[in-house]
């Protein structure tokens, strides 16, 4: 199994092929409905003006996501009321719904790895290839499991947005995942959708 | 009446944190039956690991918590209101304690309420009356977003699919609803499925037959040949756990018929992820009872 270690270079993001199982540590962030739409309407198609504190965080990103990775999270935190946050339950949410603004929001902030479940479309899929990035699958579900690769909570912006969709910035270690769409125009997910539609045709017109 | 607050909060912990046996079991045979190395047997040994340690620390088994759904049966001369209170009390309380996710989002402002208060339908408390001399019960499903968000309605006839008005043509959009859904309900999932209805009451019933338990036989022979038949063809399809391929993308299927308006024939789908949460109390006298 290969160990990466954030930030990426678009060297390791080449050799990264459909299928490889990967064990991700450094730091990454959460970011998921809410995050995507304010990126993409405050900083790449500047629908609507900065206001609060967009500037600040928009600059405190930058950084992380250059090379870096964004995980589509909604996690459960504990000491939320405190400010000593710890990561309670942390599995992936559904990648489709960023479907509008994924690949824009990788080659805006030249993000190398998109870390979600379910897998995403053709846009996307055509960004992983440009920036070059690829899509990493975790497992739905395993967000106990998820956690225990979370180290520690660095930072979270955006609570405004509510816990589930805040920006934590967190730093993993080891954390499972697999390449199920890579830079090369490979996705398991494709393939995996063409297979079965030809098994339901089969069953639908043979009754 | 007696003030059920911390036991109904025992229940939504366990709910969250604990996967009944019966899901557990069967994702266990899946295991076995997935090809040795796959990445669908690797998913499956991530997937009980996980649900091992949930238990273990008493942890949610899934971040997304999602909606609670109540199905309360309570005594004659109960009173429902004190209920409903007891439950949103308990599910402050347990929101508090990381077992539920703050998951209440107001869909005007955007705002998440922070604590899982919501609205008179969220959380969902279904209420039924029985008999004075039968017990309370309250059994809890927390159905995430992801599942929810694949659940499918169909008007039968559908043409595209040459789907008629009869069981054949519910097989093929159940069918049809499993392929649409991929991984993305978190497969392998269990079908809950309502034939009829108008488009309230059907999507209700599909998710009240996810109450039964996995393998439990449908006193309806035609259907529950069906049911048998559906779950097969389903994982012929091979989308397979999470949608890495595979032989498991159904666990189970649940179907139920309604009756209809001579006009409407509905078909609805409720795709219940593989974190199938939900668990029951019996309340006899001053003694509770967790299934």
């Amino acid at each position: 199994m290969k160990k990466i270690t954030i930030p990426i270079s678009d060297e390791a993001i080449r050799e990264l092929k459909v299928g490889d199982s990967v064990l991700l540590s450094g730091v990454m962030l959460t970011g998921r409905d809410a995050v995507h739409k304010w990126m993409n309407d405050t900083f790449i198609t500047k629908k609507r003006q900065p206001v609060g504190d967009d500037l600040e965080v928009f600059e405190a990103i930058k950084p992380i996501l250059d090379g870096g990775i964004i995980y589509h999270c909604g996690p459960v935190v504990s000491g939320v009321e405190t400010g000593d946050y710890k990561f309670v339950a942390a599995g992936p949410t559904t990648s489709i719904r960023e479907e509008p603004y994924q690949a824009l929001v990788m080659e805006h902030f030249n993000i190398k790895g998109v870390i979600g479940k379910g897998g995403m479309g053709a846009k996307t899929l055509k960004g992983c290839q440009d920036t070059p990035a690829v899509y990493f699958h975790a497992i739905g579900g395993a967000a106990s499991l998820i956690a225990q690769c979370v180290q520690k909570v660095l930072a979270v912006h955006k609570l405004d947005f509510g816990v589930p969709e805040a920006i934590w910035v967190i730093d993993v270690k080891d954390f499972l995942v697999v390449v199920t769409m890579d830079s090369h125009g490979g996705s398991q997910h494709a393939v995996v959708e063409e297979k079965s539609q030809k098994v339901l045709d089969g069953l639908i017109k043979n009754s | 009446m007696q003030d059920l607050t911390q036991e109904i909060l025992e229940l939504v912990r366990r709910t969250s944190t604990d996967l009944p046996p019966d899901v557990e079991a069967k994702l266990r045979a899946s295991y076995a039956d997935e090809e040795d190395g796959s990445a669908a047997q690797g998913a499956l040994d991530t997937i009980l690991k996980n649900v091992e340690l949930a238990r273990k620390n008493s942890t949610p088994i899934c971040q997304d918590t999602g909606t609670p759904l109540f199905y309360v049966h309570y005594p004659e001369g109960n009173s429902t209101r004190k209920i409903k209170k007891m439950i949103q009390d308990a599910v402050v309380e347990a929101t508090r304690l990381n077992y539920l996710r703050p998951n209440s989002v107001n869909a005007i402002t955007g705002k998440n309420t922070g604590d899982n208060t919501g609205d008179d339908h969220y959380p969902t408390i279904h209420f039924e009356e029985v008999d004075q001399d039968q017990p309370l019960t309250i059994e809890l499903m927390l159905k995430g977003g992801g599942c929810e968000n694949v659940g499918a309605q169909y008007t039968l006839p559908n043409t595209e699919m040459g789907a008629g008005r009869d069981l054949a043509g519910v097989r093929k959009v159940v069918l049809d609803a499993v392929h649409q859904a991929q991984g993305r309900g978190c497969a392998p999932g269990i079908l809950g499925v309502a034939i009829g209805g108008d488009r309230s009451s059907s999507y209700l019933a599909s998710k009240e037959t996810l109450l039964g338990e996995i393998g439990e036989e449908n006193p309806n022979p035609e259907l529950n040949a069906m049911e048998k038949q559906i779950t097969e063809e389903a994982n012929q399809m091979g989308v397979g756990p999470m949608g890495f391929g595979g032989k498991t993308t159904v666990l189970d299927t649940k179907i139920k018929g309604l009756h209809r308006l001579p006009a409407s024939y509905f078909v609805s789908v409720s795709y219940m992820c593989w974190a199938y949460r939900r668990r029951k109390m019996t309340v006899k006298g001053s003694e509770v009872i967790y299934d």
